[in-house]
């Protein structure tokens, strides 16, 4: 018996895949492309391939397309999938944690592994995934690099919290021949700025804060989120499928 | 609703737009209300109203126009229908509800205004709105600075009378708002003809105190801890309150409570055990804002009581029957009315209690706290909502939407991540 947990966000789709004893033994990213419904398709054919039949073991779906997943027995929604995944891989049960998703920003509280409070940020893409990934666009560059490159930057502040807005404001910061490190700062401050706001509306100083989803292979957001919200933010690579290993833990 | 074409043409219409309405409502009304199960079979008379929602109080109140009756059309709990009822008048609510009235708002009023504004100013300017062209005069309150503004452009195009509510309540503010009142029963007179005298006005205070009566008995059947009713229905019920006659609206409202008491005793209910109970508060809903009621009941929770205009503030606190002058009866209204806890008040602490208080005598699960957009009062209020209930221990959700569509997946994650919170 194994229990499958998929996240179809808005952005990317995350499979993880525990055995009976809860261990992780298989985790697997895709992006969600234009049809939720294509996607889980293409999820079951990997998994079928991996030998993870999904009709044999238990699935959880979540994230915007967990209604696309037709061979799922169960869905949650994202919030209760993030803070059970978040719970399991930093093996704290009493956490805050701060999700960067692709179309929203979630920062949830826990208490002894069950959700306390959460905040999402409203229809608005300021401060989420889409932000950073419109205005890596602008700057031909990948997102991952854009986070890198903020690190060696400063100096320089996006004051459009509108993403349409603000990637005008990039272009007339590239017109006047800012330096592109420069203007990723800006970028990453924009969002940083924004998700610090969203948090200090549930934080609790003391509470460890953790950080999930698309954007946790990127140091230097934990960086700059610690200095924001005057604690440190802490992250780690199997972050990205907290909700994806949430789900399957609610499968067991 | 075609039968009432011709009436609607007489009102001066726009009966192309009109049709656009009328085409998705009943679709709408099918997908929200008629999919539920097991129904009480007295909602037969709100289903029906509501299919005939432009028709039938709308031909109705041209036929009391006809007999001499005068029409007021009101968009606040704050403005006391006992003064037009004792003037023989009749008292109606307005159009406010939908989208599809705000690009026509928007044509005159800023983006940022909310919704319920939006809506009720293009409601009337687009001309799709029936009552909104019968009313013989309108009644505004300066419950907020959008309305204020509103009702100056809404001036230029009916007759309107605004009364000033005080933003405070203190002892003088209860005393001012008392002559409001009197002010208010004096453009009464003028407007209908009639005199307001001590026996009318006591006979007026019945009716509405009877109607309030009724409708609060529905509002206790949802105490129970099987639910005879949803809270979809018992909003219905209540959004229609707004433009029913009041006292045939309390004999349907008496009569539902009669099926839900009997229900409770049989021990029959329309959810599943377990089902988590929630209240609601906030700003109001007006028909046809079903929005969030059917997010919630499609999630797996219950809307057992609202905390609103459309809600326990328009039928809690009885008015005193027992005063015998003109100036007694105006005091013992406005002490009536002052009792309601809108934001536009400085403090509001008596919101929060109730609240609170209204959260134990339901036994609510979680609280979710819902503005529309740009109402920056009941928004800025919402931190102390917010923290009185998790003070007190109960879980809150803040929510602002507006009345389109565009949110409407977002906030149903939001409300089932809250109702997988409750456990």
């Amino acid at each position: 018996m194994y229990y499958i947990g998929i996240d179809i966000g808005s952005t990317g789709a995350k499979t993880a895949v525990l055995d009976e004893a809860g261990r992780i033994i298989d985790t697997f990213a895709q992006p969600t492309g234009w049809s939720s419904v294509d996607t889980a398709e293409a999820i079951r054919k990997t998994l079928v391939e991996k030998g993870f039949s999904p009709e044999e073991g238990k699935v959880v779906s979540t994230g915007y397309g967990r209604v696309a997943v037709p061979f799922s027995d169960k869905t949650v929604t994202e919030i209760t999938c993030h803070a059970k995944g978040a719970t399991r891989i930093f093996d704290d049960s009493d956490i805050c944690v701060i999700d960067i998703g692709g179309q929203d920003t979630k920062i949830i509280l826990v208490e002894d592994g069950f959700v306390k409070d959460f905040v999402m940020n409203d229809k608005c893409s300021a401060g989420t995934g889409r932000f950073l990934e419109v205005m890596a666009n602008t700057l031909a560059m990948r997102p991952d690099e854009l986070c890198t490159l903020a690190k060696s930057g400063g100096n320089t502040s996006i004051s459009s919290l509108c993403t349409v807005f603000a990637e005008s404001e990039v272009i007339s910061l590239i017109g006047r021949g800012e330096k592109k490190e420069n203007i990723a700062f800006g970028v990453v401050d924009s969002i940083v700025k924004k998700v610090a706001i969203q948090a200090k509306r549930i934080y609790r100083p003391g509470v460890r804060a953790v950080l999930t989803g698309g954007l946790c292979e990127c140091d230097y957001i934990c960086e700059a989120l610690s200095k924001e919200l005057k604690t440190e933010v802490t992250t780690l690579p199997e972050a990205r499928f907290a909700g994806a290993i949430g789900a399957a833990l609610l499968a067991m | 609703m075609s039968d009432y074409v011709k009436m609607w043409e007489d009102l001066g219409m726009d009966l192309e737009t009109h049709d656009a309405l009328c085409q998705v409502l009943p679709t709408a009304f099918g997908d929200v209300y008629l999919s539920q199960e097991n129904r009480p079979e007295g909602m037969g008379f709100w289903d029906f109203v509501v299919s005939e929602i432009h028709g039938i109080r709308p031909s109705e109140l041209i036929e009391a126009q006809k007999n001499g009756q005068k029409v007021f059309g009101t968009f606040c709990v704050y403005v006391p229908d006992e003064v037009v009822i004792a003037a023989n008048g009749i008292v109606t609510g307005l159009c406010g509800g939908s989208q599809f009235w705000v690009p026509g708002g928007e044509k005159v009023l800023p983006k940022n205004t909310c919704p319920l504004i939006k809506a009720s100013v293009g409601a009337r300017l687009d001309r799709t709105c029936p009552f909104f062209r019968i009313a013989d005069i309108y009644v505004g309150e300066n419950t907020c600075d959008g309305k204020k503004k509103a009702y100056e452009i809404l001036a230029e195009d009916v007759p309107m009378h605004v009364m000033d509510v005080p933003q405070m309540k203190r002892p003088e503010d209860i005393e001012r708002w008392a002559h409001e009142i009197e002010i208010f029963a004096g453009v009464v007179e003028e407007q209908t003809g009639n005199k307001v005298t001590v026996e009318k006005l006591n006979e007026a205070i019945k009716i509405i105190n009877n109607k309030r009566k009724a409708l609060k008995r529905v509002y206790d059947a949802r105490k129970a801890d099987k639910l005879p009713i949803s809270g979809k229905d018992a909003l219905l019920m209540m959004q229609i309150a707004f433009f029913d006659d009041p006292v045939r609206c309390a004999e349907m409202c008496n009569k539902l409570a009669d099926e839900l008491e009997q229900r409770i005793a049989d021990g029959v209910s329309v959810f599943p055990e377990g089902t988590k109970r929630i209240l609601l508060t906030g700003t109001p809903l007006a028909i046809p804002n079903w929005k969030l009621h059917h997010i919630i009941e499609t999630s797996g929770a219950a809307v057992v009581c609202e905390e609103m205009c459309t809600g326990t503030r328009y039928f809690e606190n009885l008015v005193d029957e027992e005063q015998t002058t003109l100036e007694g009866q105006y005091k013992a209204l406005a002490e009536r009315y002052m009792k309601n806890n809108c934001a536009c008040f400085t403090p509001n602490e008596g919101r929060i209690d109730d609240i609170i208080r209204l959260a134990k005598e339901y036994k609510v699960d979680g609280v979710i706290d819902v503005n529309l957009k740009f109402c920056s009062i009941y928004d800025t209020e919402g931190f102390f909502v917010e923290r009185a209930l998790k003070e007190a221990g109960i879980p809150v959700l803040g929510i602002e939407t507006d009345y389109t569509d565009s949110d409407a997946e977002q906030l149903k994650t939001r409300v089932e991540a809250f109702i997988e919170m409750l456990g």
